[in-house]
């Protein structure tokens, strides 16, 4: 019958055998895919490569003063300083979680007011410091430092803060002290990574007091010219720029001067690995790694590590005579 | 239907078309995530060691995905697994090597002194680099005319390698990690398993070496 709609050429006209084998052709073009989807989200699942859940960018926080008095003796010019972005979302902050990510995404759970700091030990008088205070007691100051951690990655990080001598000072230690020791906050529902017994919860480092008081040793209250965010260690760290990060212990509630060396989280979980003095060191390799070079955050290849992080000329003398190998 | 010329016997229609180009297709999935967030610059902080991670990481997955297949057969008598076995193995091998491209294109910048020294020095790149040494002949003998050319018993020999590297591989995971080593530890278990179900299989056949056991009267497919 002609129906007057035009044909299709008969070129066109699919041949009958495939025709008739249409429906297996669907159905096996639904199995590749399936099968395909299947590999790639199993794949994705065990990778973690799911894109991230957004991590948000840190929300403008107040800045803490206006005129940062800087120290350009401390600032290292040559080296561009870190992403923002990057030191705020690549961090290790093993209370939230052993991922680079994890702070970031998790540490809104840390509540830093009220705040309070306990002193004992080897000081004139126990007390306990209010963080609304303490941020009053001094000047903050910017100090563009780099940070290397253990794991052979580096930044270049601008802090605010005050130097920790003023605090010890302040505090009045004994003749008998010898260290200090910092502890950062126990609080499981705070911070979910404790949970999980990895350390030895809560954190715990030291520093030996002539370290401690040395001038480039900072208690650190921001960064950025911006109030510290949670997973940076807010509301005050200790930032101490010759030493592998993990020295920089993070939001701390108890400072103890004490006489005898303080029993330290790392150094507890692996006395081979990590030593108490943790000075940044080329020459001294971890059992597993070399500490050679690093890779700065931002950049492609490595950079040469450098003698105590590159403030040899300011901090060499606190260890004359010793032997970085052994005292590592 | 074309017809089969010579003596070469007439093959079977392949069962399952649709499996190997979807594990292909899938395979790529890792490798194209990579790629969009490099463009899109969301690969963390640290996109080389992201990049090196999950490249390292894919390998393993496929190889102990290789792994499996014939104890998946044994087990669960399926026959599938080990008609992708192959192309399992070669994607292990594959992002084996774009792992190590990556360590050493934009990791150590082809410093070969350093890279060197990496080998020689620290035992965890140590273990790391003699698994992928051992992958080498396996993906170059992983054709037919290898098994034909080597005889099939002396190729299922050299190719059982593959568990040798896949211990190495979780060695060299395991020895990388700082403290947490709970995910490293999942895949050795898994590793575990697999090794403990082929050395039980063997006794099994060991005994039944007298009557036809299941293997023998099943499709043969290389152990």
């Amino acid at each position: 019958m002609r129906t007057g709609i035009p044909e299709p050429p008969s070129h066109e006209i699919t041949p009958e055998p495939v025709y008739l084998r249409r429906r297996e052709f669907i159905t096996n073009t639904a199995r590749m895919l399936g099968t395909a989807v299947a590999v790639g989200a199993g794949m994705t699942w065990l990778l973690h490569a799911a894109p991230a859940p957004d991590v948000p960018d840190p929300a403008p926080l107040p800045t803490l003063v206006s005129t940062p008095v800087a120290r350009p003796t401390f600032t290292v010019p040559e080296d561009p300083q870190t992403a923002f972005q990057s030191v705020t979302t690549y961090n290790n902050f093993y209370e939230f979680g052993v991922d680079k990510d994890s702070p970031a995404r998790d540490a809104h759970s840390l509540v830093t007011r009220p705040w309070t700091i306990e002193v004992g030990g080897e000081v004139a008088q126990p007390r306990t410091i209010d963080i609304e205070d303490l941020l009053q007691w001094f000047p903050f100051e910017e100090r563009v430092y780099r940070m290397r951690c253990v794991e052979a990655w580096s930044m270049v990080i601008p802090w605010l803060g005050f130097p920790l001598a003023d605090l010890i000072t302040r505090l009045e230690p004994t003749g008998n002290a010898r260290f200090v020791e910092f502890t950062t906050l126990l609080d499981p529902e705070q911070m979910p990574g404790q949970r999980d017994r990895i350390l030895k919860w809560p954190y715990t480092e030291g520093l030996r007091l002539d370290e401690a008081m040395h001038p480039l040793t900072l208690m650190a209250v921001g960064l950025y010219g911006r109030t510290l965010p949670n997973q940076n260690g807010a509301p005050v760290r200790l930032v101490v720029p010759w030493k592998y990060g993990f020295k920089g212990v993070k939001s701390i509630v108890k400072i103890n001067l004490t006489v005898e060396q303080p029993h330290t989280s790392w150094r507890l979980a692996n006395p081979r690995e990590y030593g108490f003095y943790a000075n940044v060191n080329p020459a001294v390799d971890h059992p597993r790694w070399s500490q050679a070079t690093e890779r700065r955050i931002g950049e492609i290849g490595r950079r040469p590590t450098l003698l105590f992080n590159g403030y040899a000329e300011q901090v060499a003398d606190l260890y004359a005579g010793m032997d970085l190998r052994a005292d590592f | 239907m074309p017809i089969a010329s010579g003596p070469r016997p007439k093959r079977a229609p392949t069962p399952d078309a649709w499996l190997k180009p979807g594990l292909f297709l899938g395979a790529l999935v890792p490798l194209a995530s990579i790629a969009l967030r490099a463009v899109s610059g969301s690969l963390t902080a640290n996109p080389i060691a992201e990049v090196e991670n999950e490249l390292g990481l894919a390998a393993l997955i496929f190889l102990i995905a290789s792994l499996a297949c014939t104890p998946a057969r044994r087990v669960f008598g399926w026959t599938w697994p080990p008609r992708i076995r192959r192309e399992l193995g070669l994607f292990a091998f594959a992002y084996a090597s774009l792992h190590v491209s990556v360590y050493g294109v934009l990791d150590q910048t082809l410093d070969v002194q350093a890279m060197f020294d990496d080998v020689v020095k620290r035992p965890f790149i140590t273990v790391g680099f003699g698994a992928l040494l051992l992958l080498v002949p396996l993906a170059i003998t992983s054709t037919r005319a290898s098994i034909r050319r080597l005889g099939f018993v002396r190729w299922q020999r050299l190719h059982r390698l593959a568990y040798v590297a896949g211990i190495l591989a979780v060695i060299h995971f395991i020895w990388r990690v700082k403290l947490d080593v709970s995910q490293p530890l999942t895949y050795a278990v898994a590793l575990g398993v697999l090794l403990l179900v082929r050395v039980l299989s063997w006794i099994a056949s060991d005994r039944n070496r007298s009557g036809l056991s299941r293997r023998q009267k099943g499709r043969i497919v290389p152990a």
